[in-house]
């Protein structure tokens, strides 16, 4: 079971869970804030909208074709 | 670093799994290329909320004891690099691959029509709520409206369900004539009439669309227009998606011609680019039947075994008879094009309103005046919806086709100048 860091805190999920699915799992599962200021959330989930791109270790992903593994940093965009 | 396949194939959804399968016996040098994390594509995604058929993890099975076919997963195509060269990128690297004969099997996509409140958090694509819950997206005592149009709202209601979500509604925009038409047909598909018999559900209606997605931060309920009444449901989530449109991008990239809104394609999957086939949802919707032995048709033909290809023409024409039958069924009703209001949002990157887009005569002019398409998406959303509400065709992607970092693209420019 791996063991990830979500904007600070810390989160175990199953293996082979989504970061999508993670965000949901510790909080509200919004992962940005559009050009006028609205909350975002994962839409497609399939790698097409680009609504769930986040920062994982430093680089731009998208949470909803991204695995969970152990000592993984998420930030998302507030 | 740089790679070489004799056969690339791009997505390994069944079409993509099928094509390497039906190629690797010829002994060819085969590159599978996916942008998910595991091979199966939409259908077989897996995860730990996902059961995969049986024939998924025997093909899964198959493609690891191939050692002629290399799998690149979490990969995507960001640019034609040169000719028969593209430049790839996945979480760590970017390279480019040459190869000689090419696969597309690209798949589809969910057409989102926009309607208001379709931007808050809470609403998703149908076929999108089913990925993410496979992805480990928990439901358990959800309360959850599907909505929009095809068999895919049944197959996200029973994933949703499994799951422990309470699904309200099951709205499908199509009539009970055409729906019930189309159940009628389904005995010459036996094993659709068996899973549209487990499929089914109390909460399903015909002719009832969403017209609303209600809430302030996130969603809070939906409003329904419900076979000629206006019906209001508080509910956790909405998934929403009216049938698929192909993933035509990168094969007009690279200079396949289109039929309709899907790559066309010969009797050997060949497209009209010669070494370019393409097979699966990127050729018109039809299922992972179709996908199955368009993409083995694909796979024989590109390492020249007209034999093989040819004895899978029969199955090919049983299951594009289903696919006929699945279109014509739900086929979109017309007003679904006035669901935007003013104000709501059609491109979800650049935040772009459906009053800045109408009245434009094509894409480019709107896209100019308002940033329309622009966006992180390219326009993959937004294209979609545009096309079928206006009519805008869209243009061939220039790349990078996807986001990409510095450094992949730095990976263009390695022959130094004479």
């Amino acid at each position: 079971m791996p063991e990830l860091m979500l904007d600070g805190c810390a989160l175990r999920v199953a293996e082979g869970t989504s970061v999508a699915a993670a965000l949901a799992l510790s909080g509200d599962g919004c992962t940005r804030t559009s050009v006028s200021g609205q909350r975002r959330a994962p839409l497609c989930g399939m790698g097409i909208c680009q609504e769930c791109r986040v920062t994982i270790d430093g680089r731009r992903r998208l949470a909803c074709q991204t695995l969970c593994r152990d000592g993984m940093h998420v930030e998302t965009q507030a | 670093m740089n790679e070489y396949a004799d056969l690339l194939i791009i997505g390994a959804g069944p079409a993509g799994m099928a094509a390497a399968l039906a190629a690797a016996s010829s002994g060819a040098r085969i590159v599978l290329l996916d942008d998910n994390p595991l091979p199966g594509g939409q259908i077989w995604r897996d995860g730990p909320q996902a059961k995969l058929p049986n024939p998924a993890r025997q093909m899964r099975g198959r493609l690891e004891a191939c050692s002629n076919i290399r799998r690149h997963s979490g990969t995507r195509v960001i640019a034609c690099a040169g000719p028969k060269q593209l430049l790839v990128e996945d979480a760590d690297r970017g390279w480019v691959i040459g190869y000689d004969k090419l696969i597309l099997c690209t798949g589809a996509r969910e057409l989102l029509l926009p309607f208001p409140g379709w931007t808050l958090p809470g609403v998703t694509g149908a076929g999108g709520l089913q990925a993410l819950i496979k992805g480990g997206l928990p439901v358990q005592d959800e309360r959850i409206v599907i909505a929009g149009s095809g068999p895919l709202l049944l197959a996200s209601a029973a994933t949703a369900k499994h799951n422990g979500a309470q699904v309200l509604r099951i709205a499908e925009q199509a009539c009970a004539a055409a729906v019930g038409g189309f159940a009628a047909q389904l005995p010459r598909w036996p094993n659709k009439l068996m899973q549209s018999v487990t499929l089914f559900d109390r909460h399903y209606r015909t002719g009832t669309y969403v017209l609303a997605a209600l809430g302030n931060e996130r969603l809070e309920g939906v409003r329904l227009q419900q076979q000629g009444k206006i019906v209001e449901l508080e509910c956790d989530r909405l998934a929403c998606g009216f049938g698929l449109i192909p993933n035509t991008q990168l094969g007009q990239a690279l200079g396949c011609e289109l039929e309709g809104q899907a790559i066309a394609v010969d009797a050997w999957q060949t497209t009209r680019r010669a070494d370019y086939y393409a097979a699966g949802e990127c050729t018109g919707f039809g299922g992972s039947e179709l996908a199955l032995v368009e993409g083995a048709i694909a796979g024989h033909a590109a390492v020249g075994d007209l034999d093989s290809a040819r004895a899978l023409w029969p199955r090919r024409a049983c299951w594009q008879g289903f696919a006929n039958a699945l279109n014509k069924a739900f086929t979109l009703d017309p007003q679904l094009k006035s669901l935007a209001q003013p104000d709501t949002l059609v491109c979800r990157c650049e935040d772009v309103p459906y009053a800045a887009l109408a009245g434009h005569t094509d894409w480019r002019e709107a896209k100019l005046a308002s940033r329309c398409g622009m966006g992180a998406c390219q326009s993959r959303v937004c294209g979609g919806t545009l096309q079928h509400l206006f009519g805008w065709q869209p243009a061939a992607p220039r790349p990078p086709f996807s986001p990409a970092r510095i450094e992949t693209l730095l990976c263009l420019d390695d022959t130094p100048p004479a």
